[in-house]
């Protein structure tokens, strides 16, 4: 599913900002990305969205090389993968039914079909009521929603989320974990970024833990939330 | 080919990153240069072809103090195989010599030469110094003007005339292509984030270039319209103004005779109108998914 071998990444002739990251993710697992700021979380989600490539190793994505991948076949892999940004990165001109559409328009999804499937997803992330309002018209939390239901619409096998929780109120928070938790059950991969020490204890699983650019560990984190190297957990998320 | 919203929305906000008021004037104004460029590439072609085929065989022959000197002049013109010649009337002649001797030159007195205009056949035609010896002994001082060696320049120049509004119509395409490549470059820096969220959510080059080009064919296609709209009532005008020294190959236009209007103008300019717009549209297409597809092979 997802494998990084030697992994290194730097932004034009800037140092590394990611180095040497060996790991690899099989297909249903799940993993926190724990790690200060400035550890390289969001680059190594960038590298998972294939926003950039890698400087150095060997990426494989869903089973495909990306190194050796042709340009065109990206657009289908991008497909396939959901991110939620932290910075939600809708777009402005669009409404938040449009938002949550715009991954099912890019797969050619029939529009009567589109339609059933987008106002089911903004029922579940309670936004039916908002679904004509444009992202300046949203609350953050809203708009946090529109990008969670924007990312999980298309049923991606692998889900990448910054930050997810950063603008919702607890029950909000607790009912995207059950959303994540579920996705995973039913076999994506999930990989979830997070400072939120709370959210982790309270959902126990695997982490990748960076720090400055380098993966220290991957571990498991138990319900008190700290890292315990060598235990072996469940790749789910609990 | 996906599309990103249902037809005739507007996924990346190209409405307003391309707006519809500079682009499709830009382009109009390119369009109505180009089209009175085309328009005197073609009457310069016209005339080329006039002075080739006809006046470049015209004499002017002159008879000073033509009483009976004139009328052995006409017998040796009439009598000199390969020759047409026709005697300018005396109101022909005074018109000749209005701009020198003003409206009243039959008041002057002046004994006004005799002119033939004669036109010779390239091929059965007398040898010039053939012919000019036998005018001289039919009566001594006769003047020849042959009308060749200036028709031949005039010739060149309209050729000249003809390769530089040709230039001008290459000149304004590349013009209006730098206009397109510049709007949506514009449209670009604009909507890049736009851009860069569809492409990571899975977007084809094809399809966000498709959707630059469409608009801006559309915009460029408009203006195209705009600019020959803007064009056909110049060229009337032109043509109106033209049109007594065209007498042979033209009409004059009557304002309230739409056939006659129509005729005004060369029929090969009508048919090249319209190809204008459509020239215009292309071109916004072709330069777009250049300019797009050259901006997105820098994203991953």
């Amino acid at each position: 599913m997802v494998r990084l071998d030697g992994v290194g990444l730097r932004y034009n002739n800037g140092p590394l900002v990611l180095e040497d990251l060996n790991f690899a993710l099989a297909p249903g697992a799940f993993r926190w990305l724990l790690g200060p700021s400035g550890a390289g979380k969001t680059s190594l989600l960038r590298l998972l969205t294939l926003s950039v490539r890698p400087t150095t190793g060997r990426l494989s994505l869903l089973g495909v090389p990306i190194e050796q991948a042709r340009r065109r076949d990206l657009p289908p892999l991008r497909r396939q993968i959901g991110m939620v940004f932290q910075d939600f990165r809708l777009l402005p001109h669009l409404s938040a039914f449009d938002n949550v559409a715009l991954p099912l328009r890019l797969a050619g999804r029939p529009e009567g079909q589109l339609r059933v499937d987008v106002g089911e997803m903004l029922r579940w992330v309670g936004l039916m009521r908002r679904a004509e309002a444009r992202p300046a018209e949203l609350s953050g939390g809203e708009q946090q929603r529109v990008a969670i239901a924007r990312a999980v619409i298309g049923r991606p096998a692998l889900l990448l989320a910054d930050e997810p929780t950063g603008n919702l109120d607890d029950a909000q928070a607790i009912r995207l974990m059950q959303l994540l938790a579920e996705l995973n059950r039913l076999g994506t991969t999930v990989v979830v970024a997070t400072h939120n020490d709370s959210l982790v204890a309270r959902h126990p699983g695997r982490a990748l833990r960076l720090h400055e650019g380098r993966l220290t560990e991957e571990a498991a984190v138990s319900v008190t939330g700290l890292a315990t190297p060598g235990r072996r957990a469940t790749d789910r998320i609990a | 080919m996906a599309s990103l919203r249902p037809r005739g929305s507007d996924d990346l906000g190209l409405r307003r990153a391309l707006s519809d008021r500079l682009l499709p004037l830009l382009v109009a104004a390119m369009v109505f240069l180009a089209a009175l460029a085309m328009a005197g590439a073609i009457a310069a072609a016209g005339l080329a072809a006039h002075w080739r085929g006809g006046a470049a065989s015209l004499l002017t022959v002159q008879v000073p103090q033509p009483e009976g000197r004139a009328e052995a002049v006409a017998l040796v013109l009439a009598h000199t195989p390969g020759l047409t010649t026709r005697r300018l009337d005396a109101a022909e002649v005074a018109d000749l010599l209005r701009p020198w001797l003003g409206q009243d030159a039959a008041r002057l007195s002046l004994n006004l030469p005799a002119v033939f205009e004669v036109r010779t056949d390239p091929v059965t035609g007398p040898p010039a110094a053939q012919f000019d010896a036998a005018l001289e002994r039919a009566a001594p001082g006769t003047l020849v003007e042959r009308n060749g060696a200036w028709f031949a320049r005039l010739v060149a120049l309209a050729g000249s005339l003809q390769a530089c509004a040709a230039l001008a119509v290459v000149l304004v395409a590349c013009v209006g292509a730098a206009v397109v490549a510049v709007a949506a470059r514009a449209g670009l820096a604009a909507r890049r984030d736009a851009i860069e969220i569809v492409h990571g959510l899975g977007a084809t080059h094809g399809m966000i270039a498709s959707r630059f080009a469409g608009r801006v064919t559309l915009l460029a296609f408009l203006g195209a319209l705009l600019g020959v709209a803007m064009a056909v009532p110049v060229l009337l005008g032109l043509a109106s103004l033209t049109a007594p020294f065209q007498a042979q190959t033209l009409a004059a236009p009557a304002q309230d005779d739409p056939g006659s209007l129509f005729a005004a103008l060369p029929p090969l300019l009508w048919e090249l109108l319209p190809a204008l717009p459509v020239s215009a549209a292309l071109i916004g297409w072709v330069t777009t998914q250049i300019t797009v597809r050259t901006w997105l092979a820098r994203l991953p």
